[in-house]
C-alpha cells in the first residue's frame, strides 16, 4: 500500500510536469508579446525591450522553464499583469465563492443522485425510475447556462424567492451565504444528479441480483439492509469513480455557472484573465486545477481499497 | 392422498399443492405443479431430481425468497407449525426467514457478500433475530466457525470470502444458517461445488451438526449416493411433481417409479467396476411451458400404456408409507 502511494505520487510529479510544460508553453507560444501586452498599447520599443529584460524573457526557454518552476514550488506564481498583485493572493481572495459552490454541488449531487439511483434500481420498471429516465435525459442534454438562466428568471424574477446573482461571503452569515448558493448550486447539480443517478441505478441492478442479496434475503434482513448495506456497498466502485469524474467536470461547469450568477469566484476570475490575455493568472488556475484534479484521482483510487477488499494495490 | 393431510403432531412444515409459476415474456412456466409432502421434526429429508425438476424452486418457495417479478406461487400451503407461511406479512415472513427456517445455497463462491469479513455477515444473522449486541453477536460467530469445524476462528472470523476456500466459505455458510438455531435448515445442493473429498466432509458435518442441534434438513440433491448417507426419508420430483416418496430404505429396495429406477440404475456402481456403459434415461425432460396432459413422464417410460398418457396419476400409497405417481406402480415395484 505504501509502495503504491508512493509510486502514485511519482506518477503525479510526472503528470504535473506535463502539465507544467504545457501551461508554460502557452504563454510563451500564444500569438503577441508577454511584454507588448504588459507595457501597453502606446509603449515605445524601448520599453518592451526593458520589460523584456526585467521578466527574463530574454533567457533561453530552459532557463526560463526552471524558473518559473522554481518560483512555483517558492510559493511565487507570478503576479497578475493587470492588477499588478501576486497571482497567488488573487486565487486567494476569489477561493471561497467557489470552493462554497463546488462543495455544495457536490454533496447535493452525491447524495441526491445515489439516493435517486438507489430507488430507481429498487423499483425497476417502476414510476420512480421512469422519472428517473426522463429526468436523466433532460439533465444530460440541457447545459448549465440554460438551467441557470430558466432559474433565475423564475425564482428571482418571477417568484422573488432567492437573490437573482452575486454573492456573501459566509462571514456574513450562514442564511445571506447559502441563499445565493441555491440557484447557482441548482443550476450546476442538475447534470451531474443525473449522470450519478444513472450509474448507480446501473451498478445497484447488477448488484441486486447477485447471490449473496439471495442469501441476505434468506437471512431475513430488511429491505432497508438489504438496499443500504448489502448492496450499496457492493455498487460502490462505479459510483466513486463517476464522483471522481465530476469533481473533473465541476472545473468546467464552476466557470460557467460562476458566470452566469455573477459570482466572484475562481471561474470568473479564470474568464476575466482570458479576456483580459493575463498569462500569470491564466497559468495559476491551471497549474492549481489539475494538481487538485490528480490529488482526487488519487484519492478515488485509494478510495476502492476502503469499498472493495480485494482491491489491494 | 386424504393420509397425507392428517396432521400429527410431529409435523414440522406441511405442503400442499404448492404451485408456482414462471412468468415469461410470452410464455407461463408451471415450475411446480401442486406438490404435497411435510417434513417431520429433526427429521432429514431428501429432495431428488434433475437439474430443473422443481427442486430449488420449492426451497424458495417456502422462504417466499422467488425473483418478485418473475416468478409467483400461485396455489396450495405451506403449513410451518400450522401456520400457512404464504399468508404471511413479509414482516413475518423476515423473522422466519434465517431464525426458524435457515438456508445454505448451492454456490458457496458466490453466496457470501465479498465487501464484508464472514464474522460480520455471520454476526448480521444473530443481530437480526436476538437483541444482542455487536460484540456478543460478533462472539457468537466465533463460537459457530468453531462448530463448523473452521481451524483457527479467531482470525478466521475477521477474513473476508475471498480469502477462504470454497469448502470453507460453505461451512462459514452453515454457521450463518445454524445462528439462530432453526428448526428447519434447507440445504440446496450445498456440496454441488465443491471437490469430492470437500463434499464427503461437508455431508458428514450436515449429519453430524443435525444430530446434534436437532434441526430438520430439507436435502437438496440430484445424487442419490447422498441421499443415501444423509437422508431417512425421500421424495423424487420429476417435470415439477413428486413422483415418488418413501423412507431411504425402502426406496432403494423397492423403487416403484419407473423414472426412480431409471435414476438408479444412472448411478455409477463401484463394486462392479467399469464394465459398461452407464445406462441413461431416452429422451428428454418435457417443457413445462405447456399443460401436460397424462403422466408427465410417460414420453420416456418404458412402462407406458394408454391411460398414462391420458390421465395425469396422483401420488398414491403403494404400500403404505410408501407412494408413487405412476398407475402401475405396483408392477413396476415388482419389476
Amino acid at each position: 500500500m505504501a509502495a503504491y502511494i508512493l509510486r502514485r505520487m511519482v506518477s503525479a510529479i510526472a503528470v504535473m510536469a506535463m502539465v507544467g510544460m504545457f501551461v508554460f508553453l502557452l504563454l510563451r507560444l500564444a500569438p503577441g508579446d508577454p511584454a507588448a501586452i504588459i507595457a501597453g498599447k502606446s509603449a515605445t520599443a524601448e520599453m518592451i525591450a526593458g520589460i523584456r529584460e526585467k521578466l527574463g524573457l530574454n533567457d533561453p526557454m530552459p532557463i526560463q522553464f526552471i524558473r518559473w518552476v522554481r518560483d512555483m514550488l517558492g510559493g511565487d506564481f507570478g503576479t497578475s499583469i493587470f492588477a499588478g498583485r501576486p497571482v497567488l493572493e488573487l486565487i486567494g481572495q476569489r477561493l471561497e465563492p467557489t470552493l462554497s459552490l463546488s462543495m455544495l454541488t457536490m454533496i447535493v449531487s452525491v447524495t441526491v443522485g445515489v439516493s435517486f439511483g438507489i430507488v430507481a434500481a429498487w423499483r425497476a420498471g417502476g414510476l420512480v425510475d421512469r422519472m428517473l429516465s426522463a429526468f436523466a435525459a433532460l439533465g444530460f442534454s440541457v447545459p448549465v447556462f440554460v438551467i441557470g438562466f430558466f432559474a433565475i428568471y423564475w425564482f428571482a424574477i418571477n417568484l422573488h424567492w432567492l437573490p437573482v446573482q452575486g454573492y456573501q461571503p459566509i462571514g456574513q452569515g450562514i442564511g445571506p451565504w447559502f441563499d445565493h448558493l441555491i440557484l447557482p448550486t441548482l443550476a450546476l447539480s442538475l447534470g451531474y444528479i443525473a449522470f450519478i443517478a444513472r450509474i448507480t441505478r446501473a451498478s445497484m441492478l447488477e448488484v441486486l441480483s447477485e447471490d449473496y442479496m439471495r442469501t441476505a434475503a434468506a437471512k431475513g434482513a430488511s429491505s432497508y439492509a438489504m438496499l443500504f448495506h448489502h448492496a450499496l456497498k457492493n455498487a460502490g466502485v462505479p459510483i466513486l469513480t463517476v464522483v471522481g469524474l465530476c469533481f473533473a467536470y465541476l472545473i468546467s461547469g464552476v466557470v460557467i455557472t460562476e458566470t452566469v450568477f455573477n459570482v466572484p469566484g475562481i471561474g470568473r476570475l479564470t474568464v476575466d484573465a482570458i479576456n483580459n490575455r493575463d498569462y500569470p493568472i491564466i497559468q495559476g488556475v491551471l497549474i492549481l486545477a489539475s494538481g487538485m484534479y490528480v490529488l482526487v484521482n488519487l484519492a478515488v483510487d485509494l478510495g476502492y481499497t476502503l469499498i472493495d477488499p480485494r482491491i489491494r494495490y | 392422498m386424504l393420509m397425507h393431510t392428517t396432521i400429527a403432531n410431529d409435523v414440522l412444515l406441511d405442503v400442499q399443492n404448492l404451485e408456482t409459476h414462471f412468468y415469461g415474456d410470452e410464455s407461463i412456466t408451471r415450475a411446480l405443479g401442486g406438490i404435497s409432502f411435510q417434513v417431520k421434526r429433526g427429521e432429514t429429508l431428501g429432495v431428488v431430481g434433475e437439474s430443473g425438476c422443481g427442486k430449488s424452486v420449492t426451497a424458495l418457495s417456502i422462504l417466499r425468497l422467488l425473483p418478485k417479478l418473475t416468478a409467483k406461487t400461485v396455489g396450495g400451503e405451506i403449513r410451518f407449525h400450522g401456520r400457512d407461511l404464504l399468508k404471511l406479512s413479509e414482516r413475518e415472513m423476515r423473522g422466519i426467514r434465517g431464525n426458524r427456517i435457515a438456508m445454505i445455497f448451492q454456490e458457496p463462491m458466490t453466496s457470501l457478500n465479498p465487501v464484508y469479513t464472514v464474522g460480520h455477515q455471520i454476526a448480521e444473522a444473530v443481530q437480526i433475530h436476538t437483541k444482542a449486541t455487536k460484540s456478543e453477536a460478533m462472539a457468537k460467530a466465533q463460537e459457530l466457525l468453531r462448530l463448523v469445524r473452521i481451524s483457527d476462528p479467531e482470525r478466521r472470523v475477521n477474513n473476508y470470502p475471498h480469502e477462504m476456500s470454497g469448502g470453507m466459505r460453505q461451512r462459514a455458510m452453515i454457521a450463518m444458517a445454524l445462528a439462530c438455531s432453526p428448526e428447519l435448515l434447507i440445504a440446496d445442493e450445498p456440496t454441488t461445488a465443491l471437490d469430492v473429498t470437500i463434499q464427503a466432509q461437508i455431508l458428514r458435518l450436515v449429519v453430524e451438526l443435525k444430530e446434534r442441534t436437532g434441526t430438520a434438513v430439507m436435502f437438496i440433491t440430484h445424487d442419490l449416493g447422498v441421499v443415501a448417507e444423509t437422508c431417512q426419508r425421500v421424495i423424487v420430483m420429476y417435470a415439477g411433481r413428486i413422483v415418488e416418496q418413501a423412507s431411504v430404505v425402502d426406496l432403494f429396495a423397492r423403487p416403484s417409479h419407473p423414472y426412480t429406477q431409471g435414476l438408479m440404475r444412472s448411478v455409477p456402481d463401484r463394486r462392479r467396476g467399469r464394465q459398461r456403459r452407464l445406462p441413461e434415461i431416452p429422451g428428454i425432460v418435457p417443457s413445462l411451458r405447456e399443460p401436460i396432459v397424462g403422466c408427465s413422464f410417460a414420453p420416456r417410460c418404458p412402462f407406458a400404456i394408454d391411460i398414462c398418457r391420458e390421465k395425469t396419476p396422483i401420488l398414491r400409497d403403494v404400500v403404505p408409507g410408501h407412494g408413487a405417481a405412476c398407475w402401475r406402480a405396483e408392477e413396476v415395484m415388482g419389476a
